[in-house]
Order: structure tokens, then C-alpha cells, then sequence
């Protein structure tokens, strides 16, 4: 049998051209009243996919699912789903269902009526409900809570009712707003891993929502990131996270050091920066940043080394002072003081318990990184 | 907390209560009087309960009422709730403002101004007075008060319940029936026993708006008062407190039950 994360490392239709978008957002606005809530954005989702639209709070990613689950129409634009445009169907007949943040149980039902609502709806059959029933509530381990009402549940079963109810008419799409959100956080770690191994074992399409990064990083096949009702980028975690598309994408996504300057030479593959003070910065990434353009070179705090003297192999080193150091435990964060007046962030691991370099307050010091370790970023 | 009983916390006590309640204990006990004088007393005795129950006229009166109050305090209800969905659903139609004071209006309006508004208002359109219209003007002055039980209730309502409903496929009339129903259904019955008990209590808007063969209990009893209280107006007094009580103390029970099974159920889901 394959494993979860082999099975992950095979799917990615979104490089195959031929490959038949499941959810497709075409151009769509969503204004309510003078505030635009979505603004002009386009957006394709593959079957099975787990895509996670992350943003802070106001960026319209709850709006878009909305849209998609049919409580909002939207202003302009179409949004089709398997091939069929979704407007003007209402809500009630839609393949899709959802998951709210609020988990939106019915209080005055027992878990299994919660669970069979849906159900009942489409007019199955009572022994087929009954059958169906039984199984949501062994996929979710709720078998003894069956006969419970929402409020003789604790916090992480509500959740799992929630997910169950959702699931239960085997939705070609499954919403989910803020799954986690209302989750302590040991809880919620499980949990995320819990709705992966559903997510393949049940084959469906997932599209969740969250303002949580961690959670979008470790669920998602691809993340959407949004800002003020626009995609800032689409991309695998690690292509997030590595390879951001633009200064907001790198900021909004874990820390980062971000150096202004200009493209002093740019050839086949290497770029060399000239940064504001004059600091020199070869970056071996691609970049197409023409010489002379204004630019950001951002770089991760992991991928900066620290040292007391300047290493000797380095091609990018800077040199300046030790601003604070913080110890985390299973790693150390210093803020060095360059020369030039900026501040840079560095982490190192502690592999080992006892440094035999240790650096602390107003020491010299010396930030190095490989050629291959930012990015050049052009908006 | 400083809970001491100091001399004059007694003493507010005991000046407060008997404010409040001397009156109806001195009816409750004179309602037991021998004596046909209702200010002597006479001796123990319930014959006025009995003379009571062979009493035509107080009989009909209640009969009436009791009548009035179900049907008028059930369409007040329905109305009511009506009233408070929109008031609190559709927020932004023309004239909301207007609308929703109207309706509140009649909370502060004085009985007397509803009263003989009602009755031109029923004479102009040639309707006999009697009946029908005592339970029209109750259904008018008790309907604000169910709106505004509901419309408590429902501006705390989670409306994601109704769009989970309509998300697993159920139409907008059948999740109003499925789950909005259900879930304020208390508020409902609150509101339909405040009207109830409205209806009941009121003498000045029945005196204008009902006609012969409609005299409500309270009409009966004040008629009668002014020919000279009889101790079988105080039994039937006692047993209108009787029945208000019960049903309170019946209802404040219940609710306090459940609200300790409440707990009591939460304190186990948090231990799993």
C-alpha cells in the first residue's frame, strides 16, 4: 500500500495541462453595497484536491466559499462546478456542503438526527439512512454518542458531528470554514491530520478556509493566498513558502529578512544586487529582473548562518553586530545589527547541546547564505 | 457579600411583602368566610366555593374568558412571531423604522386610547360588538408583546443553523418548520402565555369593545363589585391566584430542571 505522502507527491493536476478543472472561478466580483468583498478573481480547483484558501481576516476567502456553497450569488463573474454554471441555483441543490466554523449542530436533534438531516432531504430510504448513519458515526468514532443532543458533546466530538453531518451525502465538494478554529491547539494537530487521512479515504474534493498558515501548510495539496478580495498566489506549501511570488506572499507566510536594492548585473542564471548601502548580494535563482530595476532579495531566517568570523568559502556575507538573541529550546534566533543599519533575522537548530560558537550580546558577527537561498522578489 | 440581617433590612422586608401581597391574603382569607359580610369575620366555611360553581353568570364569564384568551392570545402569537421575523430578518426594507415603532406602539399606548379607538373603529364598519370583536382588540393589544418575546429570542439566533439546513438540501419552508420552529419554540410559548394572561387580565379594553353575551370574568367581577363585593367574588378570585400561581411555580420548576440538567450534562461532555 502506498503511503499518505507518496500519494500526495503523485497528484498534482495542476501541472498537467490536460488536466479538467473541477471548480472553476471565472473573473468573479462580489460586492455588498460600496465594499468589494472579491475582486475580479479567477481560481481553479481539481478533483480530490485539498486547496486551502488562506487570508487574514476581511480578504474575502469566507465570501468565496459563500459563493460556492450558494448563500451568496456573485456580482459578476461565473463560478462553475464539474463543467456547470452555478448561478441561480439555490443552496438546497447544490452537490456541495459544508462545514461552519460554528459547527452549526442542530440543538434540538440527537447526534444521529444531526447526521441524517441531510439525508432525509434527498428522500433515501429509512434503512439506508439508518446504514449510513451507522457508518458516519464509526468514520468519526462517535458509535456511544448516537442518542447524544450537541450540548452533552465536548468541544472536539461537536467537531467531529459537524464533519460527519457534512460528509454524510457525499458532497462532490466538501467546504470546510475554519474546521479547527474553535480547537485547542494539541486537538487541533490531530485533527489535521484526521481530516487528511478522511480526505483520501472518502476521495473528495476539499476546500477549506482558515487564517491559520500552519494548519494551510500541513493539510494542503495547494494554498491560495489572499488579500483585499484578490489571489496573491496559488502554489504547493513549499512553493509558498520557498519561492513567493511577490513581498506580501513572503511576509504573510513566516518570517523573512528582506533587503531593498537594485539589479547591478543580471546573466544567464545569476543576478547581482547592489543593495541600498552598497552591500553586494549574488543570487544563483533565475530571476528575470532586468539590470538596473528595483528590487527586494528576501531571504528565510533558517537559511542565514551565523558565524564570529567570516567564513571563508562564503559568496554573500555581511557583517555586523549581535542585537538580541533569543533561546528557544530547539532553536536559537539572533537579531544581528548590520552595518548598514538593518536588522536580520537568523535561526539557528541546535543540533547539538552545546555550541561551540556561542555568540552572545554586542559580539562581532558575520550572516552568511549560498547563492540559492532567497529569492529576488519584483513586486 | 455582607449578608448580616440588619434591623432595617428586616424591617423593608417584611413592609415590602406585605405591600404587595396583604391585600390578596386578606381575599384569599375572607374568601373562606361564614359570614355573608365580607369585612366580619364569621367563621371557616368553603359554601362560597360551592355557591360559586352553581353561580350562571360568573360560569359564562369565565367560560368566555378562558375562550377569548386561547384564541386571541394563539393568533396574537402567530402574528406576533410573524412580526418579529421580519423586524428581525429583513433589516434593510423601506420604511423599517416606521414599521417596527408601529408596532411596538401599542406597549406604551393607554388602554383607554386602544379601547375606544377599537370600538369607533368596529361601529364605523357596522361589526356587532360582542364576541368576535373583544377577541379582535385582545389579538391587537397583545400581538407587541409576542413580538417582542420573539424577537429577543431570535436576534440571538444562530442563523447558520438555517443555512446548514439549507446546505444538506432542505428547502427555505421546511427548514423554517424543521429547525427555526424548534429551536425558538420557548419564546413562542412564552410569548402565547404572556397573551394569554393578558387577555385575561384586562377590563378596561373588553368594557369597550365587547357587547351582550360576551362579558369577559373580569367585567363580571368589577359589575358585580359595584352592587357590593360578595364573598364568592373573592372565591373566584382565590382560584384565578390559585391557577396564575400554579402555573408559575409549574413553569418556573420545569425550567429550572432543565437548566440543571443542562449543567450537569456539559460538566460530563467536558470529561469526555
Amino acid at each position: 500500500m502506498k503511503s499518505l505522502g507518496s500519494i500526495r507527491r503523485d497528484f498534482s493536476p495542476w501541472n498537467d495541462p490536460n488536466a479538467k478543472p473541477y471548480i472553476q472561478f471565472d473573473k468573479v466580483t462580489k460586492k455588498f453595497g460600496d465594499f468589494t468583498a472579491v475582486n475580479n478573481l479567477s481560481l481553479t480547483i481539481f478533483e480530490r484536491e485539498f486547496f486551502a484558501l488562506l487570508g487574514a481576516s476581511g480578504c474575502g476567502k469566507s465570501t468565496l466559499l459563500r459563493m460556492l456553497a450558494g448563500f451568496e450569488e456573485p456580482s459578476a463573474g461565473r463560478i462553475l462546478l464539474d463543467g456547470q454554471d452555478l448561478r441561480g441555483i439555490p443552496p438546497y441543490k447544490r452537490p456541495v456542503n459544508m462545514m461552519f466554523q460554528s459547527y452549526a449542530l442542530f440543538p434540538h436533534m440527537t447526534v444521529e438526527k444531526n447526521i441524517a438531516f441531510g439525508l432525509k432531504q434527498e428522500g433515501m430510504p429509512g434503512p439506508d439512512v439508518e446504514k449510513r448513519v451507522a457508518e458516519m458515526l464509526k468514520l468519526v468514532k462517535l458509535e456511544q454518542f448516537a442518542k447524544r443532543k450537541p450540548h452533552q458533546l465536548s468541544g472536539g466530538q461537536r467537531q467531529r458531528v459537524a464533519l460527519a453531518r457534512s460528509v454524510a451525502k457525499r458532497p462532490k465538494v466538501l467546504l470546510l470554514d475554519e474546521p479547527l478554529g474553535a480547537l485547542d491547539k494539541k486537538l487541533r494537530e490531530e485533527t489535521q491530520f484526521e481530516l487528511m487521512d478522511l480526505q483520501q479515504e472518502l476521495g473528495l474534493t476539499f476546500v477549506v478556509v482558515t487564517h491559520d498558515q500552519e494548519e494551510a501548510m500541513t493539510m494542503a495539496d495547494r494554498i491560495a493566498i489572499m488579500d483585499k478580495g484578490e489571489v496573491m498566489q496559488v502554489a504547493t506549501p513549499a512553493e509558498i513558502y520557498e519561492a513567493p511570488a511577490s513581498r506580501f506572499v513572503a511576509h504573510f507566510v513566516g518570517n523573512v529578512n528582506m533587503f531593498e536594492g537594485k539589479v547591478a548585473e543580471h546573466m544567464t542564471s545569476t543576478t547581482r544586487i547592489t543593495g541600498a548601502t552598497g552591500a553586494q548580494i549574488v543570487v544563483d535563482n533565475g530571476s528575470n529582473a532586468a539590470a538596473g530595476s528595483d528590487i527586494i532579495f528576501a531571504i528565510r531566517p533558517e537559511k542565514i548562518k551565523v558565524s564570529s568570523k567570516k567564513p571563508a568559502d562564503a559568496v554573500n556575507a555581511l557583517e555586523g553586530e549581535v542585537y538580541d538573541v533569543a533561546y528557544l529550546g530547539d532553536m536559537t534566533v539572533y537579531h544581528i545589527k548590520l552595518d548598514d543599519g538593518q536588522i536580520v533575522r537568523a535561526s539557528a537548530l541546535n543540533a547539538s547541546r552545546i555550541t561551540e560558537d556561542p555568540l552572545t550580546w554586542n559580539d562581532r558577527a558575520w550572516v552568511s547564505f549560498r547563492p540559492d537561498a532567497g529569492v529576488v522578489l519584483t513586486r | 457579600m455582607n449578608s448580616t440581617w440588619s434591623r432595617f433590612n428586616i424591617t423593608s422586608i417584611v413592609l415590602g411583602f406585605a405591600f404587595l401581597y396583604l391585600p390578596i391574603v386578606l381575599l384569599i382569607v375572607f374568601s373562606f368566610n361564614e359570614s355573608k359580610l365580607v369585612t366580619v369575620w364569621g367563621g371557616f366555611s368553603t359554601k362560597w366555593y360551592v355557591s360559586l360553581f352553581h353561580n350562571q353568570g360568573l360560569m359564562d364569564a369565565t367560560w368566555v374568558t378562558a375562550r377569548v384568551g386561547v384564541i386571541s392570545a394563539t393568533v396574537a402569537t402567530v402574528l406576533g412571531t410573524l412580526a418579529a421575523i421580519t423586524l428581525t430578518r429583513y433589516t434593510r426594507f423601506k420604511g423599517r423604522v416606521l414599521f417596527s415603532g408601529m408596532v411596538f406602539a401599542p406597549l406604551v399606548m393607554p388602554e383607554v386610547i386602544t379601547g375606544l379607538s377599537l370600538l369607533l373603529l368596529f361601529v364605523a364598519v357596522g361589526l356587532d360588538r360582542g364576541f368576535v370583536t373583544v377577541t379582535l382588540a385582545h389579538i391587537t393589544f397583545t400581538m407587541c408583546f409576542v413580538a417582542v418575546v420573539v424577537q429577543s429570542r431570535l436576534v440571538t439566533f444562530d442563523r447558520s443553523l438555517e443555512e446548514a439546513a439549507m446546505d444538506l438540501g432542505a428547502p427555505p419552508v421546511k427548514t423554517f418548520f424543521q429547525i427555526t420552529l424548534p429551536v425558538i419554540l420557548p419564546a413562542i410559548i412564552s410569548g402565547w402565555m404572556l397573551a394569554f394572561t393578558l387577555s385575561l387580565d384586562d377590563l378596561v379594553i373588553a368594557s369597550f369593545t365587547s357587547g351582550p353575551g360576551a362579558t369577559t370574568l373580569p367585567m363580571k367581577i368589577y359589575s358585580q363589585v359595584r352592587l357590593g363585593v360578595t364573598p364568592e367574588i373573592n372565591a373566584a378570585c382565590t382560584i384565578l391566584i390559585a391557577v396564575v400561581a400554579v402555573g408559575v411555580i409549574i413553569a418556573s420548576i420545569a425550567n429550572k430542571r432543565r437548566e440543571i440538567q443542562r449543567q450537569l450534562d456539559e460538566r460530563a461532555a467536558q470529561r469526555g
